[in-house]
């Protein structure tokens, strides 16, 4: 603010909007290179390692995909596990009853949890807060219910993946870790450019004052819809991921509320409403999840810490260094950089979601 | 013959859900907030009444009045301790921390009385029964059960309309700062507010374990119960919410009736219709409420 009441008096004062700055396009180079590097992980690495960074991907998934419906559209789920468990069983559904190809009905699966999200979405986007939280909620019983009657689908007692046992463990692993991989990449890329276009400045407006924001011709339901439906693709990957990383599957366990427990978790730790925390939040709970995930405290852990960073430091951890350093390594909005003078504002990376 | 039973069954089971939705509505209507912890708070109420019971012998009607006052204590400091901060902290936030309450609660519960399902007895009351008709019959339980049900949203719709506090309530959920204004004390407001709602959850959570068995999952089961009860019967008006527990219950009872697996899907599935045929009903009026709706 000094520096915007410094600049007052100078009648003109030529400014420019920036997006890149060398520190961020840098970032993005490496972040590139890590994502090739990482390819190569299943030549060097041991099948325990792989299967843990697959796990690790899947929850970047799923708390980058939360943090999109939360931190951007103002839309706080309690229910993405359906879409977790519509493409887990959609999977098999197709790679076991209809004999497609595991990998191929794991793909199609996640197109169809996507697929899902647009009537599911015209029925519960009409709904606002706690309304919108348990009407997801309640959807996800609903499809959980509907499975455990389908008796070819295991019912309530699960059913195992037999496709995948046609790989060898080695093969499985690695075009799993890749596919989780791949799937990571895609999705986050697609994130990235969404909230750099036009709808993404719409959808914050649209989080930040619905009713202003519709005064002023944003297409809110539509806004919305992209990233419900957005969000359902994710997590649909992410449950078929979870299939190939588990090879079996029970309704209660895959359609488990514990999963938006950690979506929460890794948002609220990382940094609600900010592209790189979410990331951040899904390494703390990996790490956490393979130091303690077997204490039967776990949860009570979880929850507590999560309650903490929401009342206590709302920008979670990420939010709070670009609060403090004002940098931000993948930029999806734009600052206002006055010519000869430092950067003014920081006009994206809005408050926290939560006003 | 059986279709009216399921359907006089059905309105008893929909008391338990007006109970347990009485206070997620009052609060609703306050304080503008879903507590996504209701349902547990109430099976915490159900798992005290257990303690009391297994400590002291007595039946689960006596733990009722000390349940119900320290689940009172309990919705007062839940308030005024963290509902308060999230509630300053913005209108998603009171979300981020229920949720988080519920998961604590539900993993502390399990740990402390092991995922193995309990139940509270309802005593002589649950095993006698009246037959009306040749083959409808009720028991004196369930129409104890309506009848708390009814009395607890009656006092609480006099206590709301009648006395001073319940006008500071209503003025406070119309407007804090006015509220403020005029001299009252919107924390003390919102405190009483919750310390009733978890109150009253408790002692709905106390009815449904003397119904059915509970286990330390039930609490997002009967969370869901008594949002859809809210939802189905309207928000913010508390006959309306009673209506919606018993079209809710009655829904679950044929549903059942049907098939004994259909009990929650039909549930679920009328909640869903009631949200379908609002949405259908707002978006027709559009033209003329947009302004006020958007």
């Amino acid at each position: 603010m000094s520096s915007a009441t410094g600049t007052g008096s100078v009648p003109v004062r030529r400014a420019r909007v920036q997006r890149w700055n060398p520190l961020s396009l840098g970032f993005c180079c490496a972040l590139v290179g890590l994502v090739v590097a990482l390819a190569f992980v299943p030549v060097v690495m041991s099948e325990n390692a792989m299967q843990k960074l697959t796990t690790l991907y899947i929850l970047v998934i799923m708390a980058a995909m939360w943090n999109a419906l939360a931190g951007y559209g103002g839309l706080v789920s309690v229910g993405q596990q359906a879409f977790i468990g519509i493409a887990a069983y959609g999977a098999i559904f197709l790679g076991h009853q209809h004999t497609v190809e595991p990998f191929l009905a794991m793909l199609l699966a996640a197109l169809i949890a996507g697929v899902i999200a647009i009537p599911v979405g015209l029925i519960v986007l009409n709904l606002r807060g706690g309304a919108f939280a348990i009407g997801t909620w309640v959807i996800a019983e609903i499809f959980a219910i509907l499975v455990a009657f389908d008796s070819k689908l295991g019912a309530g007692t699960g059913i195992s993946f037999l496709e995948l046992n046609f790989f060898t463990p080695r093969h499985l692993l690695e075009y799993t870790y890749w596919s989780a991989l791949g799937s990571t990449a895609v999705l986050l890329l697609i994130l990235f450019i969404l909230l750099r276009t036009r709808l993404g400045a719409s959808l914050q407006a649209i989080r930040d004052d619905e009713g202003a924001a519709a005064s002023v011709g944003t297409r809110v339901m539509l806004g919305k819809g992209i990233l419900f439906v957005l969000a359902g693709l994710g997590c649909g990957a992410a449950g078929a991921l979870t299939l190939a990383n588990q090879l079996f599957i029970q309704p209660d366990s895959i359609f488990s509320v514990n999963y938006s427990a950690l979506m929460i978790f890794m948002v609220l730790v990382g940094g609600i409403g900010t592209f790189e925390g979410p990331i951040i939040g899904a390494i703390v709970l990996f790490v956490i999840q393979n130091e303690v995930g077997d204490h039967w405290w776990y949860y009570t852990l979880l929850g507590s810490v999560a309650i903490a960073f929401a009342l206590f430091l709302p920008r979670g951890l990420w939010g709070t260094v670009v609060d403090r350093y004002n940098v931000r390594l993948l930029p999806v909005g734009y600052r206002l950089r006055l010519l000869g003078g430092p950067a003014l504002a920081k006009s994206e990376e809005p408050e926290p979601a939560a006003d | 013959m059986t279709w009216v039973n399921s359907i006089v069954h059905g309105i008893f089971l929909g008391g338990v859900y007006a109970l347990l939705a009485a206070g997620l509505s009052l609060m609703f209507g306050v304080m503008r907030i879903i507590n996504l912890a209701h349902g547990s708070l109430a099976l915490v109420g159900a798992y005290a009444a257990y303690v009391f019971v297994e400590h002291t012998g007595l039946s689960a009607y006596a733990a009722i009045p000390p349940v119900v006052l320290g689940m009172f204590v309990v919705g007062y400091l839940l308030q005024r301790t963290m509902l308060e901060r999230s509630l300053r902290a913005g209108v998603l936030v009171p979300l981020l921390t229920t949720f988080g309450l519920l998961v604590i609660i539900g993993n502390l519960l399990e740990r402390i009385f092991s995922p193995d399902p309990k139940s509270l007895n309802p005593g002589v009351l649950g095993t006698t029964t009246w037959q009306i008709t040749g083959t409808l019959s009720i028991s004196p339980f369930e129409v104890l059960e309506l009848g708390v049900a009814v009395l607890v949203l009656g006092v609480l719709q006099l206590y709301l309309t009648r006395t001073r506090m319940g006008r500071e309530l209503r003025a406070t959920s119309e407007d804090p700062d006015t509220a403020e204004l005029v001299g009252i004390d919107s924390r003390a407001v919102y405190a009483r507010a919750a310390a009733i709602a978890v109150g009253t959850a408790a002692l709905a959570g106390i009815f449904f374990g003397m119904r059915s068995s509970f286990d330390p999952s039930s609490g997002p089961t009967e969370l869901i119960y008594a949002f859809e009860a809210v939802v189905i019967g309207g928000l913010g008006s508390l006959w309306g919410t009673l209506v919606g527990g018993i079209v809710l219950g009655v829904a679950q009872t044929i549903g059942a009736q049907i098939d004994p697996q259909y009990f929650d899907l039909a549930g679920h599935l009328v909640f869903l219709v009631v949200l379908l045929v609002r949405a259908a009903i707002e978006s027709g009026a559009i033209g003329s409420t947009r302004g006020v709706t958007a």
